[in-house]
């Protein structure tokens, strides 16, 4: 009876990574900007997003969201208020997005009519950083209500992301939130990275984040 | 907890890749994970024993390799492993550093098979 290795050297995630790459190329040749937001349950994702819609909405962009939960289409109905085209994902148990479900609800979608389009990941700062979902910009959210430390304990998510976004700091007076420490805390992790601090409720922060969606906006050739 | 539809891909993976050697029984199943992988391996470990039953890979081993985080440095111009995922500092001249050389692997080395019997007892199989 003989024995042998069988070298593979295949990565784990081989479809999904394959699908992320088809979905990239696709939002670049049609000129969406296309973000993938990460954070806790209860991080307020979905504020963030309604804010987010309604002020692009405002200023005249073409914009849709994605997103997803375990069950109910309850976050849809909410962001499906601002106007903008929504679909909901639901995973049924499982704890993250993949490539295939936002390829599966994008079916029908004028990508190329899109300025924006938006993915609310599951709530969970664990799996989603494994999953490409074809995104140009990553973007992990953090309320002050959840403790400054977070970066720390959830290194793989902060480590992969883009952008940073504080959000509810409109709170950050009552919970003792200590912004020093957070903005060190998110760089010891992912050196360099933006970070923005905002409030869905007030509004704050909200232009300096619009700001840089226009920044990272892919330029539509002239041709 | 996503290390069981992880573990269920490897399952896929090898199977496909089992087709071509006949019979082939796995022995086991090597895997290189980099430390911001954000895979556990005992969870792998314990969803894996579920995942390969009644399957090819029924019985065999999951080998973990775990792969530190290997980062470059842009301002002493040299690869180092970083000590602690809570500071991601150059080793060597503690500046901040964010371009990743390793570390966010998650792929199948190898696997190991044991050939099927009747390819080495050939004709002589029949009593």
């Amino acid at each position: 009876m003989t024995t042998r290795i069988v070298e593979l050297r295949q990565g784990i995630l081989k479809k999904n990574d394959e699908l992320a790459r088809g979905l990239r190329q696709r939002f670049t040749s049609a000129g969406v900007l296309v973000l993938n937001l990460v954070s806790s349950p209860g991080t307020g994702k979905t504020a963030f997003l309604e804010r987010t819609l309604r002020d692009l909405k405002e200023g005249g962009a073409n914009v849709a969201a994605l997103v997803g939960d375990l069950e109910t289409d309850n976050d849809a109905r909410r962001l499906a208020a601002s106007g903008a085209p929504v679909r909901q994902i639901n995973t049924h148990g499982i704890c993250h997005l993949e490539a295939e479900m936002v390829s599966k609800h994008l079916e029908g979608w004028d990508l190329a009519g899109l300025d924006y389009l938006f993915i609310e990941n599951v709530g969970n700062l664990v799996c989603p950083s494994s999953y490409d979902l074809g995104e140009a910009v990553r973007v992990a959210l953090l309320s002050v209500t959840e403790g400054e430390d977070k970066p720390l304990k959830y290194p793989t998510l902060f480590n992969s992301a883009d952008a940073a976004v504080i959000t509810k700091i409109d709170l950050a007076g009552p919970c003792e939130f200590d912004r020093v420490a957070a903005f060190k805390n998110i760089r010891a992790i992912r050196p360099g990275i933006r970070i923005f601090e905002t409030s869905a409720k007030t509004g704050a922060g909200m232009a300096e984040w619009l700001e840089y969606l226009k920044e990272q906006r892919p330029s539509r050739s002239a041709s | 907890m996503h290390e069981l539809s992880i573990v269920g891909s490897i399952v896929d993976s090898v199977t496909e890749s089992l087709t071509v050697y006949h019979g082939a029984r796995v022995l086991e199943v090597r895997l290189r994970v980099g430390a911001l992988a954000a895979v556990v391996e005992d969870s792998l470990q314990f969803c894996y024993g579920i995942a390969t039953e009644g399957t090819l890979l029924q019985g065999s081993k999951l080998v973990v390799q775990i792969l530190p985080v290997i980062v470059h440095c842009g301002a002493c111009g040299v690869d180092g492993v970083i000590e602690s995922l809570q500071s991601f500092t150059c080793p060597h001249c503690g500046e901040p550093v964010s371009d990743l050389r390793q570390g966010r692997e998650l792929e199948i080395e190898s696997f190991e098979i044991e050939d099927a019997e009747v390819e080495e007892a050939g004709e002589a199989v029949t009593p």
